[in-house]
């Protein structure tokens, strides 16, 4: 049996090619959007991987240092470190800031600089593969930074006042929103993080000074220890604890809520958080897009075959009074539509994987969501074409007669 | 005979106040190998009269024969009609209204194509009535690229493929000069008596209605019969 829909798109193949070529680029965006959406996922899952962490202890009744501001103090690690079943545990802090490259061609990175004790691989919070360079080793102005960031080994950054050498390059460590890491050593991050500048400290110590409670004439040392307690910053946002191989996280979590007063996450429920409660909103409003897109694809489809469709009426109506079966004129229209949906398809995902790279975040084309945009693409063009059938369907053979 | 007969045809469109009766008493008949003229002044029945004879619309009563079937008397009596205008009713246009994605040789194949039969015997059926109308060398063109003469004889090829007993030509000479319209009618006489084809032709072309031997004047929805001059045009 011969293909009426092949003969019509090999003969007007350019209008097909160009319609699809058209189509294929709006298939791309949604294909794009929904990989946005599936990078931040895998983001999302890749920090909480890279942490090395399967605890996360935080201030109490707060969601962690991801979604949350949380603060604790920088000695609890050393009471949750003896609770039995934990194996490691580390303060982190994190703290996402512009991070300024030093030098000729200075230039501001939007970056999460993220404090972590110096240690070796495996530690908690440290960057689990370098691409080059080493680990932190010393207790200052050393980093290492995604190569997200740009940043070369060897170069000097700027965290507030300090300046800092590249000293190892690693790769996927991003935050939930995206934005690269740079590891400084933790004391480090802590004054980055919460000490004030000169003139903050200058203008804090004449007030303290002012304090009649605080400098009491008959309490000699007093104001001394009180601006002491006043520069020093005992704070990190999060413990992260490795457990010791056989234990069950919540069975070790919960002694360090209940004695310590703390609150613990296990890597099930810190990826509830940043995937439910975190992205959420970025998700819905995505899902919305891909709706949108959906909807104008289809309209693009339907708008597309209904006027190919129109254009054929007389041809319609002769193969109709010839007698053609109405099932052959609806099998060439939805051919049509299903082969511009097809070439559109094509298009689209050569498109979205050439220009994903070039996207400032993670863009992550899983095969599976192709698999549904394919079906979704075929639905639309199956849907799309029902109203151009129904004009076919409509048109009188008597039409070719005339009169 | 067979070809085709019809016997007190009408057709009346609505009814009550507003009923029109297009058509109110029609008889003909048309032998096979014959080609008859069908005449008329704008708005006699002509195209009617024609949907009527393709099986397009229902008449209101009367009776026709085709190929010795009944197929109309006060009701259809088949009831596959499109099956019916496939195989036993060839179509001939004003313009030739060829498929434009389809090239010459698809076009005349197509119905036999749609009728189930296999591609490469209806290719073969196809070339053979180009071959008979002299445009086989055209057969793999598009009709985009053919002149209107050649475009026509495709027409009468596709209309001829499936041997129906009876082909409607309407105005097939209209757009053509004096001489394509002449050879038009005399591939039409040719086809009929090679095929045993009844042809009736709906005209008003003053070059073609000497050339034939009968014609049928149709006003105000009836018919009358009279001799036509039969001018020779071999």
């Amino acid at each position: 049996m011969i293909s009426l829909a092949g003969r019509d798109i090999l003969h007007g193949w350019g209008k097909f090619v160009f319609t699809g070529l058209g189509l294929g680029l709006l298939i791309g965006v949604t294909l794009t959007m929904a990989g946005v959406y599936r990078g931040m996922v895998d983001d999302a899952r890749a920090l909480l991987d890279n942490s090395g962490a399967e605890l996360w202890v935080v201030q109490q009744d707060t969601l962690g240092p991801y979604a949350e501001s949380s603060s604790v103090h920088d000695d609890v690690w050393r009471s949750i470190a003896g609770i039995e079943g934990v194996a490691r545990a580390a303060n982190i802090t994190y703290l996402t800031m512009q991070v300024r490259q030093t030098g000729p061609g200075a230039r501001d990175v939007r970056a999460m600089v993220v404090g972590v004790t110096p240690d070796g691989p495996g530690h908690p919070g440290q960057p689990v593969h370098l691409l080059a360079g080493r680990h932190l080793t010393r207790g200052h102005y050393e980093a290492v930074a995604d190569i997200a960031t740009g940043f070369a080994l060897g170069e000097r950054i700027r965290i507030r006042r300090n300046e800092y050498t590249v000293v190892g390059l690693t790769r996927r460590m991003v935050s939930s929103g995206g934005d690269p890491m740079v590891f400084i050593p933790l004391k480090d991050a802590q004054e980055a993080q919460f000490l004030k500048d000169n003139d903050a400290i200058v203008r804090q110590r004449a007030r303290t000074a002012q304090n009649p409670a605080l400098n009491r004439p008959g309490v000699p040392g007093l104001l001394d220890a009180v601006i002491a307690s006043q520069s020093t910053n005992p704070y990190v946002n999060a413990v992260l604890v490795q457990l010791a191989p056989g234990y069950d996280p919540e069975r070790v979590a919960e002694p360090i809520r209940r004695w310590l007063r703390l609150t613990v996450y296990t890597r099930a429920q810190m990826e509830e958080i940043l995937v439910a409660k975190l992205i959420a909103t970025s998700a819905r409003q995505i899902a919305m897009f891909l709706v949108i897109l959906a909807v104008v694809s289809a309209a693009i489809v339907a708008f597309i075959i209904y006027t190919l469709t129109l254009g054929k009426i007389r041809e319609i109506a002769v193969l109709k009074l010839i007698g053609t079966r109405n099932r052959t004129i609806a099998a060439m229209i939805l051919q049509q539509a299903v082969g511009l949906g097809l070439i559109g398809f094509v298009v689209g995902k050569i498109a979205a994987t050439f220009w994903a790279p070039a996207f400032p975040k993670y863009v992550l084309l899983e095969t599976g969501d192709t698999v549904r945009a394919l079906v979704a693409v075929l639905a639309i063009c199956v849907l799309a074409s029902v109203l151009a059938i129904r004009a076919a369907l409509r048109v009188d053979p008597a039409e070719a007669i005339g009169g | 005979m067979s070809g085709i007969r019809i016997e007190g045809l009408r057709k009346r469109y609505g009814s009550g106040d507003t009923a029109v009766d297009a058509l109110k008493h029609v008889d003909m008949a048309v032998a096979p190998g014959e080609v008859v003229g069908l005449i008329g002044p704008s708005g006699s029945g002509k195209s009617t009269l024609l949907k009527c004879l393709g099986a397009v619309i229902e008449p209101s009563a009367g009776r026709m024969t085709l190929g010795g079937e009944t197929i109309y008397d006060q009701g259809w009596k088949i009831r596959d009609l499109r099956a019916l205008r496939r195989d036993r009713i060839g179509f001939v246009f004003q313009a030739p209204y060829l498929i434009p994605f389809l090239d010459v040789l698809d076009n005349v194949a197509l119905l036999p194509m749609l009728a189930g039969r296999p591609n490469a015997e209806a290719r073969r059926r196809a070339l053979e009535l180009l071959d008979a109308l002299d445009v086989a060398h055209r057969a793999r063109a598009m009709p985009s690229q053919l002149s209107g003469g050649e475009q026509q004889r495709v027409a009468i090829a596709r209309a001829l493929v499936s041997r129906p007993p009876v082909i409607l030509a309407d105005e097939p000479t209209a757009p053509l000069d004096s001489e394509r319209a002449l050879g038009v009618i005399r591939i039409l006489n040719r086809m009929a008596r090679e095929y045993a084809t009844a042809i009736i032709v709906v005209t008003h072309d003053e070059k073609i209605i000497p050339t034939f031997r009968r014609i049928y004047h149709i006003r105000d929805g009836r018919t009358d019969e009279e001799a036509g001059e039969g001018r020779s045009i071999e």
